[in-house]
């Protein structure tokens, strides 16, 4: 009997141990890219988080990734391609994706899909995305503290409502200490063209903003604003290099802490399908260091980044009007994140009309 | 400094590169040379540019790589569509994609970094003059450069006895020929002309425009450029005229969009699109003139008997 | 050293045959040192190339469907050019095509009728061809380059469809997100074979490039289109006109690019969105030159290229290089493909003197 339950106990040691080497196979976690891993802005920020990912696992884990993917068949061939290569866990990271992704999850149930931006899941796809708009709210607040002439210049590149959304938070954070604040918003109709984008940055200055913030992905601006000598924001990523007297700061995308954490729950065995929409308490955005402002303006900035962090402050709370002049969010009402999903109105205060 | 003023040097860096691509493709369509290529050589200047005002730290170097890197990179153009008589819109197109490619590599390790602006040469008492002083007198290299070319692209074409000779073998190589012109050799500069000026004009992108490189950087300006060679029906100076005219109207588009008019931005951008068609339509009307300025064997590939 | 050309009696056979061939060689050559230079297994980088995307079944239906709008727009092209009418807009009216098939779905999304597919596809075909009928307008009557006008159209069927996406056409279920509704059923191309994705848009291209080689060959209208492309006063003695031949290439071409266009759309993103076509109506060009404007060159061509694009991906993949490395590779065997069609037109013979030093040497 003793032997018995002696073979037994190894048994189950050496499939034990056999359960643990197979667990001990490489994970390989792929992405899927819009843009060029080096295009300084969006997919760089990816890549940047990539890398992080690897570093934080080492071994254990394997990565693959396809650039300047087109959004459409394109990338429903490019998903597919990395779903039967092996990849356990795909993330793919422009909005653009969505549909794509949905599709190719359907026919590769086995199969792990992370799509950044969207709003559709399934089972095996999950969505993820960033509140980017709390960074803006700081920006605003700098904004208008720094400001001698009460009037900044945006340049958006598309009427998305995560683009809408970046400008009303500006703007309401701007509110905040300048009731009177205004921006003037130049869409320049593409993310990434750096004769266009700096173009657009002569042009608002011209028109007499003294600080430029951008939701376009190069650092074209910043190179106008500092030559301009006025102050600016950087976007996707610290722009400090281009401006080292011009930034203020900048709203940096750091993805790396969200792919270790799902890549961590995916090796674990317990990824879920989620729609996770973090924000700075995550540290899936940081703030670039708070430069070239007085210390007063600095302690400002750091206090209501701590206020977001903490989740006291909602950079959404009423009263707030639209810009038409209607109510919107009464006092001590926040939106909901449906609404800010959705955004296709401005707020009081944007000197533009809204693209419909 | 009036608005008017600022919106106008924004508009002279906007469409200097247009200029210098457009005019350099000019004399290449004069000899009879169709080179769609520009968007590619373009870039590669841009790249070469940055990469080696980045490696010695001065921009004039870079300018000059520029150039080289643009007419080395029209010679693989040229020995295809030239000696080997390969269909020229072709090839055009399959040096755009190329160049694409190889920018992209020599540049990747650059991407990011911040470059050296090339600086204005500012002429004295003249640049005091008002308005006109900041316009002109106060600017960087490269744009004097592209008046200069202008104007001696202008002489050499109705001045000289070599700029006869290249118009004729673009109006016919046959009878060129003939008259014992070296319809190859001239085709061969001519093309090299046009890549250099549009290696320039990359330059300006990523020393001037915006001191900086990232892949693509020249987004369809090479494109806007041949059409402006058309559009100019082939005349210097038109080239001037339709270059300053497109960076004005797509200008103007973005401070229409800061005053905030309420047009859809679309419409905005397509505008310099619409006008320079409806120029062209305006131009053209007169058969006349549009056939005496058109090279007639333009796209004709050459192959000389012997 | 000098490169000489002499024309030969008559177009070789023979090398219509190799030339592609050869280039094929010389790019397996040059590339292979170029993946060496990177420090890649050749070997594997070439494999991936050229074999790997032609091992799976999935993946041969992902070149039809890559390769279903090279072909489309090419074998129109083909038509275009042979008639001397340099129609480059091909993109803008891809573009117009899909936008005017879209209405049914967008617009009448409540008609589900069998009708629906059939007219999406009349009205795309008419959406294209009305788009290039504007440059062909304003050739054939106001005497404008069509070069320019054509490719100025393109940016604004470009803007057109970004602002319709953005705008009015935006699906209202979207979160505001610029794209419009998903297809009915009813209004998707229905896949051609049953093993995988390849639609009917595979089926409309071999059809088309069919079609005009049969055209080309066969009939007067291909007689008219050589004659008058190759001299318009030969062909007006011949009692053609060059007006009709404008109109009637760009229309079809464009007729062409639009049922491109639908079929993309409807077939493989089924639905709209701001961008819609990673260029085909470019890339196209070269195809139509990579076939020799022979519709059944355009076939292999688009197929080819599709190819590039797919092995490109597959070579990110097992190289781990850019995708920088693959265009220069696309770039590189488009340049030898292009180089030795010119031995079947011509011999080339190298001459080793230096009498006339022209600036050809600088080219090897």
């Amino acid at each position: 009997m003793k032997k018995i339950l002696f073979a037994l106990a190894t048994t189950a040691a050496v499939l034990g141990f056999s359960a643990a080497a197979s667990a001990q196979e490489k994970v390989k976690v792929c992405f899927v890219y819009v843009g060029s891993k080096t295009d300084g802005g969006w997919t760089q920020a990816h890549d940047i988080g990539r890398l992080e990912l690897e570093k934080a696992f080492g071994d254990k884990i394997e990565t693959q990734f396809l650039e300047n993917v087109p959004e459409g068949p394109d990338a429903e061939r490019a998903i597919e391609r990395l779903a039967r290569s092996g990849c356990g866990l795909i993330f793919t990271t422009s909005f653009g994706f969505m549909d794509a992704t949905v599709k190719i999850a359907a026919k590769f149930p086995d199969v792990k899909f992370e799509h950044a931006t969207g709003y559709k899941t399934a089972p095996n796809l999950a969505t993820y995305n960033s509140r980017f708009y709390e960074g803006r709210y700081i920006q605003g607040q700098i904004a208008a503290k720094m400001s001698q002439k009460g009037v900044a210049g945006y340049i958006a590149s598309f009427p998305i409502p995560e683009v809408v959304m970046g400008i009303n938070s500006f703007v309401t954070g701007a509110r905040t200490i300048n009731p009177d604040f205004k921006i003037k918003v130049v869409w320049a109709n593409t993310w990434f063209d750096p004769g266009k984008e700096a173009d657009a940055a002569k042009a608002l200055i011209d028109q007499g903003v003294d600080i430029l913030t951008q939701h376009t992905d190069t650092t074209a601006p910043m190179q106008v604003a500092a030559e301009r000598g006025i102050k600016a924001f950087g976007q996707a990523s610290d722009m400090i290099k281009a401006g080292p007297k011009t930034q203020l700061t900048a709203i940096v995308d750091t993805w790396g802490a969200y792919y270790i954490k799902r890549t961590q729950a995916f090796i674990d065995g317990k990824w879920e399908t989620t729609s996770s929409w973090d924000g700075l308490k995550d540290g899936i955005l940081t703030m670039a260091p708070y430069t070239n402002m007085p210390d007063d303006v600095k302690a400002m900035a750091e206090a209501t980044e701590a206020k977001i962090r903490s989740g006291e402050l909602k950079p959404f709370t009423g009263p707030l009007k639209k810009q038409d002049g209607s109510e919107w969010l009464k006092a001590g009402e926040s939106a909901d994140d449906g609404t800010l999903l959705g955004m296709n109105f401005y707020v009081e205060g944007v000197d533009d009309k809204l693209p419909k | 400094m009036g608005i008017f003023e600022a919106i106008l040097l924004t508009v002279i860096t906007a469409a200097t590169p247009l200029v210098l691509a457009a005019v350099g493709e000019l004399v290449t369509e004069r000899s009879g040379v169709l080179n769609l290529g520009v968007e590619g050589m373009m870039v590669m200047g841009a790249a070469c540019a940055f990469v080696a005002t980045q490696m010695t730290g001065s921009p004039y170097v870079g300018i000059l790589a520029g150039i080289a890197s643009g007419a080395l990179f029209s010679l693989l153009f040229g020995f295809l569509t030239l000696t080997l008589v390969a269909n020229q819109v072709a090839t055009g197109l399959a040096l755009t994609i190329l160049g694409l490619g190889v920018s992209g590599m020599i540049g990747e390790a650059y991407v990011g970094q911040s470059g050296i602006k090339l600086s204005q040469i500012v002429f004295p008492v003249l640049s005091d003059i008002p308005f006109l002083g900041s316009l002109l007198f106060k600017q960087d290299l490269i744009f004097y450069l592209s008046i200069a070319v202008v104007a001696g692209v202008h002489f050499f074409l109705f001045r000289s006895r070599a700029g006869l000779k290249l118009r004729s073998v673009g109006d016919n190589h046959a009878s060129a020929h003939a008259l014992g012109i070296n319809v190859i050799r001239m085709r061969y500069l001519a093309v090299m002309f046009g890549g250099a000026c549009a290696g320039l004009a990359g330059a300006q992108l990523s020393l001037v425009y915006t001191p900086q490189w990232v892949e693509n950087m020249s987004a369809g300006r090479g494109w806007i450029a041949l059409a402006l060679v058309v559009f100019a029906s082939w005349r210097p100076w038109r080239v001037v005229a339709g270059g300053y005219l497109f960076g004005a109207v797509s200008i103007s588009q973005l401070h229409a969009q800061a005053f905030g008019i309420g047009i859809p931005s679309q419409f905005l951008s397509a505008l310099p699109y619409l006008a320079t068609i409806f120029v062209l339509i305006l131009i053209s009307h007169n058969r006349r003139t549009t056939l005496i300025n058109t090279p007639a064997s333009l796209g004709k590939p050459f192959v000389p008997d012997r | 050293m000098r490169i000489e050309l002499e024309k030969r009696p008559n177009v070789s056979k023979l090398f219509s045959i190799l030339s592609p061939v050869i280039a094929l060689v010389l790019t397996m050559i040059f590339g292979g040192v170029m993946f060496l230079l990177l420090g890649k297994n050749p070997v594997t980088a070439l494999y991936s190339f050229f074999i790997e995307p032609l091992m799976e079944v999935w993946s041969l239906h992902e070149l039809a469907i890559k390769a279903a709008p090279l072909i489309l727009i090419g074998a129109g092209l083909s038509v275009c050019y042979r008639s001397n009418n340099w129609n480059i807009g091909a993109e803008g009216q891809f573009i117009m095509g899909a936008i005017a098939g879209s209405i049914l779905p967008v617009v009448f999304h409540e008609w589900h009728s069998p009708l629906v597919l059939p007219l999406m596809l009349l009205l795309g075909m008419l959406g294209g061809a009305l788009f290039a009928g504007l440059p062909a307008f304003l050739k054939a009557h106001l005497n404008t380059n069509e070069i320019l006008t054509s490719l100025m159209l393109v940016y604004v069927a470009q803007l057109f469809l970004d602002w319709l996406v953005r705008g009015p056409w935006r699906n209202p279920g979207g979160l505001n997100f610029p794209e419009t509704r998903t297809f009915d059923p009813v209004a998707i191309l229905p896949e051609m074979i049953a093993s995988g994705r390849t639609n009917w848009g595979f089926g409309f291209a071999i059809l088309a490039a069919i079609v005009i080689w049969f055209m080309m060959r066969y009939t007067l209208k291909g007689f008219e289109i050589t004659v008058l492309g190759q001299s318009e006063r030969a062909g007006r003695f011949a009692g053609f006109s060059s007006r009709k031949m404008i109109w009637f290439s760009m229309l079809l071409s464009g007729a062409l690019a639009g049922l491109a266009g639908i079929s993309e759309v409807s077939g493989a993103i089924q639905q709209l969105r701001p961008v819609i076509s990673p260029g085909y109506g470019f890339t196209a060009i070269i195809v139509a030159f990579l076939g020799r404007l022979n519709p059944l060159g355009i076939v292999l061509a688009g197929l080819v290229l599709a190819l590039t694009y797919l092995g490109g991906e597959a070579a990110q993949l097992s190289l781990g290089v850019s995708d920088k490395v693959t265009r220069v590779f696309q770039g590189l065997l488009l340049f030898f493909v292009l180089s030795c069609d010119t031995l079947i037109h011509y011999k080339i013979k190298l001459v080793w003197s230096n009498l006339t030093g022209t600036a050809t040497e600088g080219a090897h």
